[in-house]
């Protein structure tokens, strides 16, 4: 046996059994995004507001009726790099670290903070119903600082070894049922992504994953920086997260797949 | 830790003053321009004498075109290049004058980083083609492979032009920057530690590499010291990401030189530094730790840390230990890629590329930051500038940097792990980090607020880079994509 092959072997099987069955995701410790404690708010504070690089957190200009419950704070998980800043700055522990990284949505809205979250929408399963156990992937990076691409490679090591659920990276648009795009659009990009995207036949999905991705992240706007895809290109899974960690990747590729729930709405996850 | 001195030039002393630093062994940086008033433009050249261990900065204000440096110091081209599309500035006799950084077709209305560009105003592009170099004499039989900005696999989106005949290329010209996200800019009019934020999100795998030299122009600008606790934790933070790139890029060559469970094997040793840094910090990528006057938290490495290490090096010694003894790998790499000694010199090749060509240099220890100072470090250098070289001088580092991690464990203090760091208004600080990938440059300028004026990188992919297409050009296609591997390049550093 050839030597390589029969290393291979004595690694034994590295693969993590998640999410197919119970078991370690790989994602021990990693911190995610900042848990909001709306009660915990204490009047005339703004700490976690100053701190924002992303606007991710922003002050309610008016007091809406019957919302008191829903806190003084907009709190856009679509915009958060998760930097922790907020939850370094809150005096209350209103903002507070957690290990919530599922944030795989079908629409936009589902990552802004609500009470009481809308029930997630039935994702469009029909139409899909074909690509389940087989789902190509085009991956076009839009500007990104490489933090998604090193989570996407990863994603084809042998411990989330993506293959064994069905869904592949394909070299061509031709082949491809879903765009997965990172970055927030760069001016010089915008061109070669809608090309891309007119490449690809139908039906054909997109993914906005990462921040930057979905809002435009830390480099939004400015000469040369776009504000992610919504007004780019029609959106069918958003992932947020600086850089969304590959378990997160692979929850939203099947939750977009219907092969498991959504887990995020309102702006938090189900518990 | 500052730069040394500053010397005030007229733009008609430039040239003579960096022919007479070539003469004397000495090493030009970078340079960047900014704008110390709304309507006063000034330059900065950083360089390194030979006799003196702090870095030298020229200061320069232009009156019209300045005299471009790219004939005495070829890696200054770029800089030139990217100044005059960003600031507007020309260079006089610049062997290049192409636009580097803005594509062709795309018109600002000012240049962009001119006090009196209107805030979050797009430069649109006009999708113009790119003019090609012609091809004189047997025309018909080279071909022209324009291959990206979108490319095969999950990849960093960069253009490449090839012209060749059958295997072998007769010349290769990247176009990069489709990336530029305006990095730089980004910075200006944040406090400093919402700068660190910025800065960890520049190349996503050197997030500690840029985070640790921004803190230190910061830092340099405060005229803070950073508790002992804290300098020793960046260095093991440093290291651990030295360590998952490092193990990432033998994956990802066994990858090109077909070796498949050599591929998965670097990946998944990859994977496991990876999944180390998340249980020490909270991130798969170290974000979040490090700001200006020290670390936002402790970290607690002690009692496991260095078990799994060394558990790590285990198998990544084996692992190693083929790769090395597998003819078919070696056959790919030995002789490829070649990069002359001269060459990666006068084009500025930093990190393990230039280390692999013959030159023992590291910031590490030549210009010590952090605690480097007091921990022993032997460099890794190999002369024969091969992708091979490449290779053995990373897998050097491998050993290096988790030999490294053990002794600040073993060493790592006790006490504070931040002071105050407060930068006075109008000052100014120079950082440097050794990155896994080379020498990376933070320039800090604060304004009469105290809030950041400007911030200058200088990556190593924007080296590097700069140096590749030399080892392309009259090599073949079946071996591109190894060499290209080889050099271990970012494409989001290099276009910020």
């Amino acid at each position: 046996m050839p030597l390589w092959t029969l290393l291979g072997l004595m690694e034994g099987k590295q693969t993590a059994p998640w999410p197919q069955a119970d078991g370690a995701d790989g994602q021990a410790g990693v911190i995610g995004m900042p848990r909001y404690h709306p009660e915990r708010c204490t009047d005339a504070c703004q700490a976690c507001a100053d701190v924002c690089p992303t606007r991710a957190i922003t002050m309610r200009q008016t007091a809406e009726a019957g919302d008191g419950k829903a806190g003084r704070l907009n709190v856009d998980y679509g915009r958060c790099v998760v930097c922790q800043l907020c939850t370094e700055a809150c005096p209350t522990e209103a903002m507070t670290p957690s290990s919530d990284w599922a944030f795989g949505a079908a629409r936009r809205e589902d990552l802004v903070w609500r009470t009481p979250p809308s029930a997630p929408v039935a994702p469009d399963a029909k139409s899909r119903r074909s690509f389940r156990r087989s789902l190509h992937i085009r991956h076009v990076d839009a500007g990104s600082c490489n933090g998604c691409e090193s989570e996407l490679q990863a994603l084809n090591n042998p411990f989330y070894n993506l293959h064994r659920l069905g869904i592949f990276f394909t070299a061509s648009p031709r082949f491809a049922d879903l765009l997965l795009i990172t970055g927030p659009v760069t001016n010089a990009m915008l061109t070669p992504l809608r090309a891309t995207y007119e490449a690809m036949p139908e039906p054909r999905w997109v993914m906005a994953a990462g921040t930057c991705a979905v809002s435009g992240g830390i480099a939004e706007g400015g000469y040369a920086s776009g504000h992610g895809l919504d007004g780019v290109l029609p959106v069918d899974v958003y992932l947020p997260g600086c850089p969304p960690n590959p378990a997160a990747i692979i929850h939203a590729l099947l939750m977009f797949l219907d092969r498991i729930p959504q887990r995020v709405s309102g702006g938090r996850l189900d518990q | 830790m500052n730069a040394g001195q500053q010397i005030a030039l007229q733009p008609a002393q430039l040239r003579q003053t960096a022919t007479r630093l070539r003469d004397s062994d000495g090493r030009m940086q970078m340079a960047y321009a900014w704008y110390p008033e709304p309507d006063r433009i000034e330059l900065r050249y950083v360089a390194t004498e030979a006799t003196q261990n702090a870095f030298a900065v020229w200061r320069c204000i232009p009156a019209g075109p300045v005299p471009s440096l790219a004939t005495i110091w070829p890696l200054m081209g770029w800089y030139e290049r990217e100044i005059t599309d960003l600031f507007g500035l020309e260079f006089s006799e610049h062997p290049q004058p192409q636009r580097l950084v803005l594509h062709d077709g795309a018109n600002p209305i000012c240049p962009p980083f001119s006090p009196k560009y209107p805030p979050d105003l797009p430069v649109q592009p006009e999708p113009v083609r790119q003019a090609v170099p012609e091809v004189v004499g047997a025309a018909a039989d080279v071909q022209l492979l324009p291959f990206g900005p979108v490319r095969a696999d999950v990849l960093e989106s960069g253009e490449f032009l090839f012209f060749y005949i059958g295997e072998a290329i007769l010349h290769y010209q990247p176009r990069l920057f489709f990336k530029h996200r305006g990095m730089e800019k980004r910075f200006e009019g944040l406090s400093a530690p919402g700068g660190v934020v910025v800065a960890e999100r520049v190349s996503g795998v050197g997030s500690v590499a840029h985070a640790l030299a921004y803190c230190q122009a910061v830092e340099a600008a405060a005229a803070c010291t950073v508790p002992r606790r804290a300098s020793y934790l960046r260095v093991l933070l440093a290291e651990l990401e030295r360590l998952y790139n490092h193990l990432y890029y033998l994956g990802h060559l066994c990858h090109t030189t077909t070796l498949k469970v050599g591929e998965a094997q670097g990946k998944l040793l990859a994977e496991r530094a990876k999944q180390i840094n998340a249980k020490l910090t909270g991130s798969r990528f170290l974000r979040s730790i490090l700001t200006a006057g020290g670390l936002r938290r402790d970290l607690a490495p002690q009692g496991w840390l260095s078990a799994e290490l060394e558990a790590l090096r285990e198998e990544y010694a084996v692992y190693a230990r083929h790769l090395e003894g597998t003819d078919s790998h070696l056959d790919r790499l030995i002789t490829t890629g070649v990069l002359d000694q001269r060459v990666a010199f006068d084009q500025g090749a930093t990190g393990p590329i230039q280390r692999a060509s013959g030159f023992d240099r590291d910031l590490r220890r030549d210009h010590p930051y952090a605690a480097y100072q007091e921990l022993p470090l032997t460099v890794p250098v190999r002369k024969s500038g091969d992708a091979h070289a490449r290779a053995q001088v990373r897998m050097a580092e491998v050993d290096e940097s988790i030999a490294l991690i053990q002794r600040v464990l073993l060493l790592l203090p006790e006490g504070p792990i931040a002071t105050e760091c407060q930068a006075p208004p109008k000052s100014e600080g120079l950082g440097w980090t050794e990155s896994p990938r080379g020498t990376l440059f933070y320039a800090v300028h604060f304004d009469d607020r105290g809030k950041l004026a400007r911030v200058k990188i200088k990556s190593p992919s924007f080296s590097n880079w700069r140096v590749f297409p030399f080892t392309v050009h009259g090599s073949n296609m079946m071996d591109y994509a190894i060499n290209e591997a080889s050099f271990g390049l970012t494409i989001a550093g290099c276009d910020r």
